[in-house]
């Protein structure tokens, strides 16, 4: 299990500053959700916990990100240690175009190389339960990621990650290409999971985060302009912009 | 009105006489060579040595030494280019150096083939001392396909989607578990794609063997990676302009069977590019 504690966070791209002494904790056990407008810098947030940022040239950050006592965001960190703890899952559904059984595998192949094929199986099999698959896909196992509806697919990435045994969970609008029911078959599911797992959600749909969420912060031209438990900034906001923003006045 | 669509169909008359002259060219080289070659393919052709000053007898030397330069080539242009290709492609920046690289491979593949022959014969021939030689050959041709085995395999790891490069990073895999376990696999087919049509490249050229490795006429099967090799160009030079009075069908039945070889090349490598596109979904 693990919080994240983040203190006086800044980040640039280049010039441009995207996150500007953005201050919060994240507990665990909870979901969080992350609103605000394109471009607020919600997403970027999401990436400094993981280090996905690290893939664009041209980052600087400054601050402190602390998980489990580790300032994240040092240069020290172990990048692999560190993303097998804070798993990511991505806007769009993005399997493998490989099986299902190899997608959720992947990360076995990965890290422990050289398990046998019945700790495999239990692995493949303890995560497609844990996203309500295993009923639907045990017997098409071999079958191409890529033939499954987009929600399954968001499934199984979202299996694909447990399977690597994390305790954060980053979601980045998991639901924003699905339909209606997908979504809130998702929305289940991360109900379900918060009881084991650390998530953050970012999202632009308001009522997804009024539905799911423990806690909410609202994030504007990259400030976060107000943090707190989910039913205060939706009924009670503290701040005008956040109050705007919910009522719809702009973003 | 009935301007613009009388303006229409001169314009589709124009457009559609340009593309059917690109084919005609291919078409008429193919009947031609075709027709006058088949009457000298037969068995002996094919498995016998030249005989009689390469009057008559079979070409099976030239033919197994275009094996032996095509795949000494692949040998040592594959994987070098396939390297090449994954830093230019995973691990390069934007940078001076990497500029210079890109275009001393574009550069690398404007140059004529007869400059491959002379620098071939300068490095590996006699600075080298490997003499003109299959290795020699081979050396050289495998320079020669460089640029075309990186710039199809670059093409080919960069088409494998960022999205599954950022997934597998995500999921705490190294850069390089990355590349071996996600991107590589998946730009397979193009890499074998450009390969072979380097291939193909390699066995039709004449200029970089001519002072490498190809003999005039050596009856026998080369026996080191060290000995001359004739080949199916070079001897089809040969015998249609250094030697008098070989028979038309021999010339033509010589040619035909390197164009079939190239051609064969070719269309495995449409076949593989052709399956691979109907495969892929994302």
């Amino acid at each position: 299990m693990a919080d994240i504690k983040v203190s006086n966070l800044n980040l640039w791209y280049g010039d441009f500053q995207a996150l500007i002494n953005v201050n919060a904790y994240f507990t665990q056990k909870q979901i969080t959700a992350m609103i605000g407008p394109s471009g607020c810098g919600k997403s970027t947030l999401l990436r400094v916990f993981n280090r996905m940022n690290d893939l664009i040239e041209g980052v600087r950050v400054s601050g402190e990100v602390l998980i489990d006592t580790q300032n994240i965001i040092s240069e020290e960190t172990d990048l692999v240690s560190l993303r097998k703890k804070v798993g990511m899952v991505f806007q769009r559904p993005n399997p493998f175009p490989l099986s299902i059984y190899e997608n959720i595998a992947f990360g076995q192949r990965v890290h422990a190389e050289g398990l046998t094929k019945f700790k495999l199986d239990e692995i493949v099999r303890d995560s497609l339960q844990s996203v309500l698959l295993w009923d639907e896909l045990k017997d098409k196992l071999n079958k191409s990621a890529l033939t499954l509806s987009l929600e399954q697919k968001q499934r199984l990435c979202i299996a694909r990650l447990i399977a690597v045994k994390p305790d954060i969970l980053l979601m980045d609008e998991p639901c924003s290409t699905l339909d209606p029911q997908g979504t809130s078959r998702i929305e289940e599911l991360m109900r379900e999971l918060k009881n084991n797992y650390t998530i953050i959600i970012v999202t632009h749909n308001m009522q997804q985060a009024a539905r799911v969420s423990d806690e909410t912060g609202f994030m504007l031209l990259g400030e976060l302009v107000e943090f707190g438990k989910t039913q205060d900034i939706f009924t009670n906001p503290k701040d005008k912009r956040t109050e705007d923003y919910i009522t719809g006045r702009y973003g | 009105m009935r301007n613009t669509q009388r303006s229409q169909k001169i314009a589709f008359f124009f457009l559609f006489l340009a593309t059917l002259l690109i084919v005609l060219p291919v078409g008429l080289i193919v009947v031609i060579i075709a027709q006058k070659g088949m009457p000298a393919i037969n068995w002996q052709f094919l498995s016998d040595i030249p005989r009689q000053g390469m009057r008559a007898g079979g070409i099976f030397p030239a033919i197994v030494g275009t094996f032996y330069l095509v795949f000494g080539a692949l040998f040592f242009a594959l994987p070098m280019g396939l390297l090449a290709a994954v830093y230019l492609s995973e691990y390069a920046k934007e940078n001076l150096l990497n500029r210079i690289i890109k275009l001393a491979i574009i550069n690398l593949s404007g140059v004529p083939s007869v400059v491959y022959g002379l620098f071939g014969l300068a490095l590996f021939v006699v600075f080298l001392k490997f003499g003109a030689s299959i290795l020699s050959g081979s050396l050289t041709l495998g320079i020669m396909i460089l640029p075309i085995i990186i710039t199809t395999s670059r093409e080919a790891l960069e088409s494998v989607p960022q999205s599954f490069r950022e997934v597998s990073l995500s999921l705490g895999a190294s850069k390089w578990q990355t590349i071996r376990h996600i991107v590589l696999p998946n730009a397979i087919p193009g890499i074998l794609t450009g390969t072979i049509l380097g291939l193909g490249r390699a066995a039709g050229e004449t200029a970089p063997i001519l002072f490498t490795v190809a003999a005039f006429y050596l009856p026998r099967l080369p026996k080191s990676i060290f000995d001359q090799a004739m080949a199916l160009p070079y001897h089809l030079y040969v015998i249609s302009t250094q030697v008098p009075n070989v028979d038309e069908k021999v010339r033509y039945g010589t040619a035909l069977v390197l164009l079939f070889l190239v051609l064969v090349m070719n269309l495995v490598a449409i076949i593989i590019r052709y399956n691979f596109r109907k495969k892929k979904k994302w």
